[in-house]
């Protein structure tokens, strides 16, 4: 395939992936990054995604499925612009992990797996993502938040708002948008 | 390799070194219950059901990943092992749903009769049970997920045995299921090979499912009558309304070549026999030109008789017969005799689909020369010509799947186009699509890789099929012999299309042959016929164009359509007394004059020759009202027209008998050289004119090549047909080429049968969706 004409990822990750499928003795060695870095750029493995690297590592979709279906970390659905990852395994749970997950969903007004209406958040609750010294923690994409109190919940949605370039009344454009009007009408 | 010894349960085995151990105690007769492993297919070790105790092992070990060594010490079954075994089946029931009265898989369930054994009767796993639905993937295929014990042996068989890789493992841990590569639909070569080795009720059958309980069957193992491949097929019978049902088709004993596989015609495609269009009553032309239905003695006075009239003012040769690529060889011999020994006739012809007759003629003098699919199945190398096995010859592509899997067989391809099977291939050689005269010279070059690949093969089989004719069989075959005398050196197979094609081209379905390819002009044995007509007949197409001059008075077609199929001119038949006996109102029995119901293949008993001259027996499994085995229907014809029937089938004390005026020979002054016969191969005379195997027993006595292994025969093995035994003999005079017109079956197509075969269009319109929705992708 060549990489440029017909991908859907973009040149920087295409020409990644041209590399990756080269560097292991079977090319399906390459498959599980591919699937998390096309989930970084995309945002999930969609259909097309996962037809792209079937197609790149010479395997049947189905294979691609197989394998993907497996983790946990991926996902077939769009999440929210930051993934918020809330640990709830043993440490942080001991140390309040549950308050935490609790105090995410009453300020999202989503459990988990949900994701706000504007599509600025998605929630999940996980297992342990290896700061358990700093229990309880979460992951926001790829960054991590640790000795969390549920009051320093709301301060850190503010902050990622303020990143999406929103407001945080909740009446941003996306919202509207995703609401059905567009926002000069 | 070499041997090793070493003790199971206190017995001493031996077997070679490296063999699994759940393979060496099988064949000891000590059972290990697996759930995950299948012979043949790749090891997974998933289900530990296996597990045994090895000495000096700290921890149990799987039978079926051991490999047997010198001097190991295994306990197969002992309290601490059933604890184990007990506990894994607890755990697989702790998700399965107890719905064992109303599963198909009830009385045949592998986890059923384990439970049984092993008695984890109780659980003591109290949560609610994941139940999720049950889906629907295809007419054929449907999955019950709960009742999943994750064996893979589903995935496995799809993927390394059919080589279509439809199924995967999705999720995992209590969420994992079997998904089929359409996500919730199954685009694949639906041949249920999947179904059958689930050993629980996880993937059933769309053409089984909740029709009957296992043992309410009776099970016969006959042929399938699809394609020319001769799979043994086990039939699931029911006695509904009198009639004998066929419920279910798979090969459940194993038996013949095929082993477990089968493909979606010899599985789905039984339906035809209960189609509505099934003929169920004989039909007579009245007055007004109309076909109606008449009872079985008026139809066959009616036809008798005009025969009968026609042979005398007209002659045998202004009467034509045309013969049944799916009917048995003792019907095919009968209808030939009857042909020309009561109606006086060698216009006798059938739709030929590959010239078994250039082969014959090929192969004359040199025995030993063919190649019988377990030739095939044990080949070290092959050379495939032309054709597709994987939609026309499912079980020839299986066998060579599983030739080059297991065995590491060779395989080489020369094709005018891509096929499937160059997956398995060690070369291929493309050729243009009329180039393949020129494979011989490409080879004897040799000088590509392909060429020199072939030639350095010691032992070779080469497999062809209708791309070759006449002079092209001839040569191809020429060359093969060049390779030496060794039987091994090479072998051919040539490839027709129907399931007795290469029985009625060895019954003598022609008019310029005897069976066996004997000469009409040149009878030998075969001149102990009554009034054999000395010159040949007419073919199939002559025959069509003397009834358009009006030269043929009658025409008596069985099992065939050539008005349908070979695109004979109906228009031709309007002076001329059609015959027809047939399951459906074709094209060509929708102009008789009188219409008689035959029986199918599943319904009647005999013998037939694949494609590879394995001759195989036939058992009546299905019962129809109102229909008779072709078989009967000739034999009755022949008495209504007066014919003597003990010299058309030699049954009671003293059969056929011989002219007493021989002095020379064996069987110099013998009166009957039929009773001698019986009397020297130890076989008692047969006491019924409708007995198949009284004209078996003619069949071998008077057909060159048709010497058959009796025992093996009965006892439901597929036994050797010789083509080489023409010995000497210019086997035809006539060059058939012409008259090939292949079927090109598909995978689910089955020439007429196929039409009515609901299943199979079922199959089709499903696989053509899946086709169109990934083009539109
Ligand atoms: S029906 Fe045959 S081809 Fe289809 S999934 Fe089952 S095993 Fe595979
Ligand atoms: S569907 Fe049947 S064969 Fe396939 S994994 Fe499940 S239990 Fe095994
Ligand atoms: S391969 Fe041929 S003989 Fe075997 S089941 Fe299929 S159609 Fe019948
Ligand atoms: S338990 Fe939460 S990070 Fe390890
Ligand atoms: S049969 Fe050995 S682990 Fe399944």
């Amino acid at each position: 395939m060549s990489s440029e004409t017909m991908s859907i990822f973009s040149p920087r990750l295409a020409a990644r992936f041209d590399a990756l499928v080269a560097k292991y003795p079977v090319k399906r060695s390459a498959l599980v990054p591919m699937l998390l870095y096309a989930q970084d750029e995309i945002g999930y493995l969609s259909d097309a995604v996962i037809a792209e690297v079937a197609e790149r590592i010479g395997i049947t979709e189905l294979d691609v499925r197989n394998v993907a279906t497996y983790y946990s970390m991926l996902r077939f659905k769009p999440a929210g612009k930051y993934n918020i990852q809330v640990c709830t395994n043993i440490s942080c749970m001991l140390r309040g992990g549950y308050d935490i997950l609790d105090r995410f969903q009453k300020e999202l007004g989503v459990g988990h797996k949900g994701i706000t209406s504007d599509g600025v958040f998605s929630l999940e609750e996980v297992e342990c993502i290896g700061a358990c010294c700093w229990a309880p923690a979460i992951q926001v994409n790829y960054d991590f938040h640790d000795e969390l109190k549920p009051e320093l919940v709301p301060g850190i949605l503010e902050g990622y708002r303020a990143k999406a370039g929103f407001p945080g009344d909740g009446s941003t454009s996306l919202g509207r948008k995703a609401e059905g009007k567009a926002p000069h009408a | 390799m070499a041997d090793v010894t070493f003790t199971v349960d206190g017995k001493k085995l031996t077997a070679p070194a490296g063999t699994l151990l759940i393979d060496a105690c099988r064949k000891a007769g000590i059972e290990i219950p697996a759930f995950c492993y299948y012979p043949g297919l790749s090891l997974q070790a998933a289900c530990r059901m296996c597990v045994v105790r090895q000495e000096k092992v700290p921890k149990l070990q799987t039978a079926c990943t051991t490999q047997v060594a010198e001097g190991q010490v295994f306990i197969t079954e002992s309290p601490e092992i059933a604890e184990a075994r007990k506990g894994t089946i607890e755990l697989l029931l702790g998700n399965h749903p107890l719905d064992c009265p109303v599963c198909d898989a009830g009385g045949e369930c592998e986890l059923q009769d384990m439970t049984f054994k092993y008695g984890a009767g109780e659980s003591l796993y109290a949560e609610a049970k994941q139940h999720r639905e049950e889906q629907q993937w295809s007419p054929a295929v449907f999955y019950d997920r709960p009742r999943c014990i994750l064996c893979y042996r589903c995935t496995r068989m799809c993927g390394e045995g059919m080589d279509v890789w439809a199924l995967g493992v999705q999720s995992r841990g209590v969420r994992s299921v079997i998904t089929p590569n359409g996500g919730d639909r199954l685009d694949c070569e639906q041949c249920g090979m999947c179904i059958d080795v689930c050993p629980v009720g996880a993937l059933t059958s769309g053409s089984y499912r909740y029709k009957t309980r296992p043992w309410e069957m009776k099970h016969v193992s006959t042929v399938c009558t699809h394609c020319a491949d001769g799979c043994r097929v086990t039939l699931g019978v029911r006695q509904i309304d009198g009639d004998a049902v066929i419920i279910r088709s798979d090969n459940r004993d194993k038996g013949g070549i095929n082993g477990d596989f089968l493909c979606a015609k010899g599985r789905f495609g039984f339906d035809f026999v209960e189609s509505r269009e099934r003929l169920s009553t004989p039909m007579v032309r009245n007055a007004a030109g109309k076909l109606e239905p008449a009872t079985w003695a008026q139809a066959l006075a009616a036809a008798a008789s005009k025969l009968k009239e026609i042979r005398e003012t007209r002659g045998g040769a202004s009467i034509g017969v045309i013969g049944s690529n799916r009917t048995t060889n003792e019907e095919n011999y009968l209808l030939q005799k009857f042909a020309r020994t009561v109606l006086h006739t060698n216009n006798i012809d059938h739709a030929r689909s590959t010239d078994y007759a250039a082969f014959a003629r090929a192969l004359a003098g040199h025995k030993d020369k063919t190649a019988s699919l377990r030739d095939i199945a044990a080949a070290p190398a092959i050379l495939l010509v032309g054709g597709n096995p994987t939609e026309e010859h499912p079980l020839l592509a299986w066998i060579l799947r599983t030739n080059v899997r297991l065995n590491k067989a060779r395989l080489y391809i020369a094709n005018s186009q891509s096929i499937k099977l160059e997956r398995q291939a060690k070369a291929v050689q493309g050729l243009p699509p009329n180039g393949y005269k020129d494979l011989t010279s490409i080879l004897d070059r040799n000088d590509s890789d392909f060429a020199k690949a072939v030639m350095a093969e010691e032992s070779l089989v080469v497999i062809f099929g209708s791309d070759f004719r006449g002079q092209g069989v001839e040569d191809l075959v020429a060359w093969g012999l060049k390779r030496g005398p060794n039987p091994d050196s090479v072998r051919f197979a040539i490839v027709g299309d129907h399931s007795n094609s290469r029985g009625a081209a060895d019954m003598g379905l022609f008019p310029d042959l005897l069976p066996g390819y004997v000469p009409v002009t040149e009878p030998g044995a075969f001149a102990e016929y009554p009034g054999l007509p000395a010159a040949p007949g007419k073919t199939l197409p002559e025959m069509f164009a003397a009834a358009g001059k009006g030269d043929l008075g009658a025409l008596l077609v069985v099992g065939a359509n050539p008005v349908g199929k070979q695109g004979m001119d109906a228009a031709a038949l309007k002076n001329t007394f059609v015959v027809v006996q047939d399951l459906f109102l074709t094209e060509t029995a929708a102009l008789a004059d009188a219409v008689f119901p035959a029986a199918s293949l599943y319904e009647k008993a005999g013998t037939v020759t694949s494609t590879y001259g394995d001759l195989q027996l036939v058992k009546k499994a299905a019962d129809r009202a109102g229909v008779k085995p072709d078989f009967e229907i000739l034999v009755r014809l022949a008495e209504e027209m007066g014919a003597d029937v003990k010299a058309l089938v030699p049954f009671g004390k003293g059969g056929v008998s011989a002219d007493l005026g021989q002095s020379r020979g064996a069987q110099a002054g013998e009166a009957d050289r039929h009773a001698v016969w019986l009397a020297a191969q130890g076989l008692e005379p047969r006491l019924s004119p409708l007995d198949p195997l009284a004209v078996l027993d003619e069949i071998e006595r008077l057909v060159p090549g048709y010497t058959l292994d009796r025992i093996n025969l009965l006892s439901g093995n597929d036994v050797r047909t010789e083509l080489g035994a023409a010995q000497g003999r210019s086997a035809s005079s006539s060059d058939g080429a012409g008259l090939i017109v292949p079927a090109h079956d598909s995978l689910f197509t089955s020439a007429t049968l196929g039409r009515y075969s609901f299943a199979l269009k079922d199959l089709e319109r499903h696989q053509t969706q899946a086709v169109t929705e990934s083009a539109a992708d």
